[in-house]
């Protein structure tokens, strides 16, 4: 056993909560047997080599290097760097403003800079890990297409969990000593947010602008873009080469990476004890001043919409974590705008966007408003009955989703009035699924706790998403005049069914 | 012409909740109206699944509540109507501030906005949280949370108010505050019935003090009547609450 105190010692604790903690991710703090959980994840580790098999072009198996296969391979790294930068600032804003165990060791003798040091590194092999599990379907796709070139893409995406790591670590420390502990919570979370949105929305935005199309590779494809690429020779694309199995632009990558860390870690972790205790005082500071207002005559109901409505308007990081979802609205808007009164026919590829993005939209708002009730018991001890809480709390969810997506409807009933309706009864529809599930299966927590809503209940989440999915396919075929709708509306209503019999609403 | 109101606040009989076993088995309480009751007892003997239970947060598996003379199980809106329920957790809102969570609170119960508005003034003051008033929750302390809450359970004017053990974390200062707040309900003909660790409280505050184990009321009465009870008529209360729950747990 390690002494204690020590680095190792640190590390062997941390990975005992890590390992702990994704058991209970895993199982939804359920105790189930190994096995099953081993025959689950193995199930969905097929199924996931199944898709990675339809959706990797040929191309990629063929040995090719040319500047067209560089630039994609270049184009999904980026994508999937943005999105690992996204996820590490998320994590190491959490290793600041997280407490649960920090007072704890800040008040021992241990020093903060090992126990941060640990931390960072930490961070990094969990995404590291994370990457290397999400990219293994298509690099094993790869490894029995193309030969044992391709294992050392598992290096690579190791390497880029490691980078974005470091490279979160130093943003937040930059966000620490510019904006303030007050401040860096939330400015974080937007950029991680931004930052895992951001490559996705300029593709299809350019996609939009040049095409006409929303596909994001149409850019990466293109001939023009092709052509400006620099040549296959150049150092830009050695990420690439490196993914491609050239074993000089791997060991670059890699050694990048290293000394990114190693550099993050020698600089921050000694001060990463201040920022905590920063953090700790940010907490507990005095909260902000509100204007003096006259108390309104109030029913029950109004009282309970009003409420909901100010917590989520006041909340900043919980406003940005319900609403990030509407980013992805950016480039349909932006379509929206470029064919008015132009290409009608193109406007019905917006009604599936406009239904998928309510019903998602409205199953957060929909578990803020039913599950996260922080003074649950304030509420249940009003004279008020039962179903009348819900209908007003069910109305605060609708209201917030009529309020969103009006200004689009409006705009496309100026365009297409027809479909502009076929998308405002498919966002009705994909609205109160998601709410109804969430009711269903609802279960009482922190509003904090609205970023691993997921993990409480599985069956929830995937309901809610495969419904939001099956409206906007009914909408979608409805918006192009075809008898299908039917079938993908009944497919709808029979999830909606499944979701019933199975939820603990039927007990 | 309005009918006198019953000299009961809350009548409980037989009451029975089992969780994974019997968590209160065969409880009886009557407190009058005007009167401040303690109820006392080990961890785990059920008082605060006794209090939830009548706060309408619970829903009892056998036995009666009626609460000034409605039935809390047949009728539990209006029951809930004249009923506050304070807990050692303080429900409130982080952004909502005081003022706002009041007037929430009022709107939940359906008072009168101006008459709302006038309460909420008296109470903010009476609480020392006036300097406070139109800043969010978020940064308060436990104390002033409390209070909050407090003042949330006051501003509707509840004949009961039930609370489980409201002064943890409380210091000095504010548990005098919320003490003489409740004393007042309680002369102005309101009932208190009141949980808590802090045997001084009770001893100092309580008309009657109740003893609980194993879910089930093993002694009650005045802190002379519980002293006789124990056979040590010159101990504290916590000598004589020690050898009833001891007593009982030999028997």
């Amino acid at each position: 056993m390690n002494a204690p105190g020590t680095v190792a010692w640190l590390a062997r604790h941390e990975f005992r909560l890590a390992w702990r903690d994704w058991r209970s991710m895993i199982t939804a703090g359920r105790r189930r047997h190994g096995r099953t959980i081993a025959a689950i994840l193995v199930v969905f580790a097929v199924f996931m080599h199944g898709v990675a098999f339809l959706m990797l072009p040929r191309q990629f198996g063929s040995g090719s290097t040319d500047k067209a296969t560089l630039l994609i391979v270049t184009g999904c790294m980026v994508l999937s760097f943005s999105l690992l930068l996204s996820q590490s600032l998320e994590s190491v804003t959490r290793a600041f403003y997280a407490r649960f165990d920090l007072d704890l060791i800040l008040s021992s003798p241990v020093l903060a800079r090992r126990v941060f040091i640990v931390r960072i590194a930490i961070v990094a092999l969990s995404l590291a890990a994370m990457a290397a599990m999400l990219a293994a379907p298509f690099i094993d796709v790869l490894l029995l297409r193309d030969g044992w070139r391709w294992l050392g893409a598992y290096a690579v995406v190791a390497a880029m969990g490691v980078a974005a790591a470091a490279c979160a670590v130093a943003v937040t420390a930059a966000l620490f000593r510019t904006i303030g502990p007050r401040l860096t919570r939330f400015v974080a979370q937007i950029v991680a947010a931004v930052i895992g949105a951001a490559f996705v929305i300029v593709l299809q935005a350019a996609a939009i602008m040049s095409y006409g199309t929303m596909s994001r590779l149409a850019v990466l494809q293109s001939d023009a873009v092709v052509a400006q690429a620099p040549e296959a020779d150049s150092l830009v694309w050695w990420p690439a080469r490196a993914v491609l199995g050239d074993p000089a632009a791997m060991g670059l990558v890699l050694a990048v990476s290293l000394v990114l860390l190693a550099l993050a870690i020698v600089a921050f972790a000694p001060r990463f004890g201040e920022h905590v205790v920063a953090a700790a005082g940010a907490s507990q500071a005095a909260g902000r001043r509100q204007r003096a207002t006259a108390m309104r005559p109030a029913s029950p109901a109004w009282a309970l919409r009003h409420k909901e409505w100010t917590l989520l308007l006041r909340d900043p990081w919980l406003a940005s974590q319900t609403l990030m979802q509407l980013l992805y609205l950016l480039p349909p808007a932006l379509m929206l705008w470029r064919s008015f009164a132009q290409d009608i026919g193109s406007l019905v590829l917006l009604v599936p966007m406009l239904v998928m993005a309510a019903g998602q939209l409205a199953g957060g708002l929909a578990w803020l408003a039913i599950s996260g009730e922080d003074a649950p018991d304030l509420v249940a001890t009003a004279p008020v009955a039962a179903g009348l809480l819900l209908r007003a709390k069910i109305e605060a969810v609708m209201g917030a989703i009529a309020v969103v997506f009006a200004p689009f409807l409006i705009a496309l009933a100026l365009a297409a009035p027809v479909t502009a309706i076929v998308a405002a009864l498919g966002i009705v529809a994909a609205a109160a699924t998601a709410t109804t599930i969430q009711l269903w299966f609802r279960a009482q927590a922190k509003r904090s706790h609205f970023r691993r809503r997921q993990t409480s209940s599985r069956l929830a989440t995937f309901a809610e998403a495969f419904s939001s999915i099956a409206w906007a396919g009914t909408a979608a075929l409805a918006a192009a005049g075809t008898w299908l709708a039917v079938l993908a509306g009944v497919i709808a209503l029979a999830i909606l069914a499944g979701t019933r019999l199975i939820s603990p609403a039927r007990d | 012409m309005s009918l006198p109101e019953p000299a009961t606040a809350l009548e409980i009989a037989g009451l029975h909740k089992s969780f994974d076993r019997p968590a209160v088995n065969g409880f009886d309480l009557a407190v009058r109206a005007g009167e401040f009751y303690a109820l006392l007892g080990p961890n785990g003997a059920g008082k605060t699944t006794i209090l939830r239970m009548v706060a309408g947060l619970l829903r009892p598996d056998a036995g009666a509540i009626r609460i000034f003379g409605v039935d809390a199980l047949a009728d539990p809106v209006a029951a809930k109507q004249v009923v506050a329920w304070v807990s050692d957790e303080p429900m409130i809102y982080d952004k909502l501030t005081p003022f706002e969570y009041l007037e929430f609170v009022a709107g939940l119960w359906g008072v009168n906005s101006a008459v709302a508005e006038t309460r909420a003034r008296d109470l903010v003051d009476w609480l020392g949280l006036a300097g406070h008033a139109h800043e969010r929750c978020e940064g308060f302390s436990k104390g002033m949370r409390q209070k909050v809450a407090l003042a949330g359970a006051l501003v509707h004017d509840p004949k009961l108010i039930v609370l489980d053990e409201p002064l943890t974390g409380l210091d000095a200062g504010s548990a005098r505050q919320v003490k003489e707040v409740l004393r007042a309900r309680v002369r102005a003909g309101g009932a208190v019935v009141m949980t808590t660790h802090i045997l001084e409280v009770a001893e100092r505050m309580a008309d009657r003090i109740g003893v609980i184990a194993a879910g089930r009321l093993i002694a009650q009465g005045t802190l002379e009547e519980l002293r006789e009870r124990a056979g040590r008529g010159r101990a504290s209360l916590e000598d004589a609450f020690l050898a009833l729950v001891a007593d009982e747990a030999a028997a």
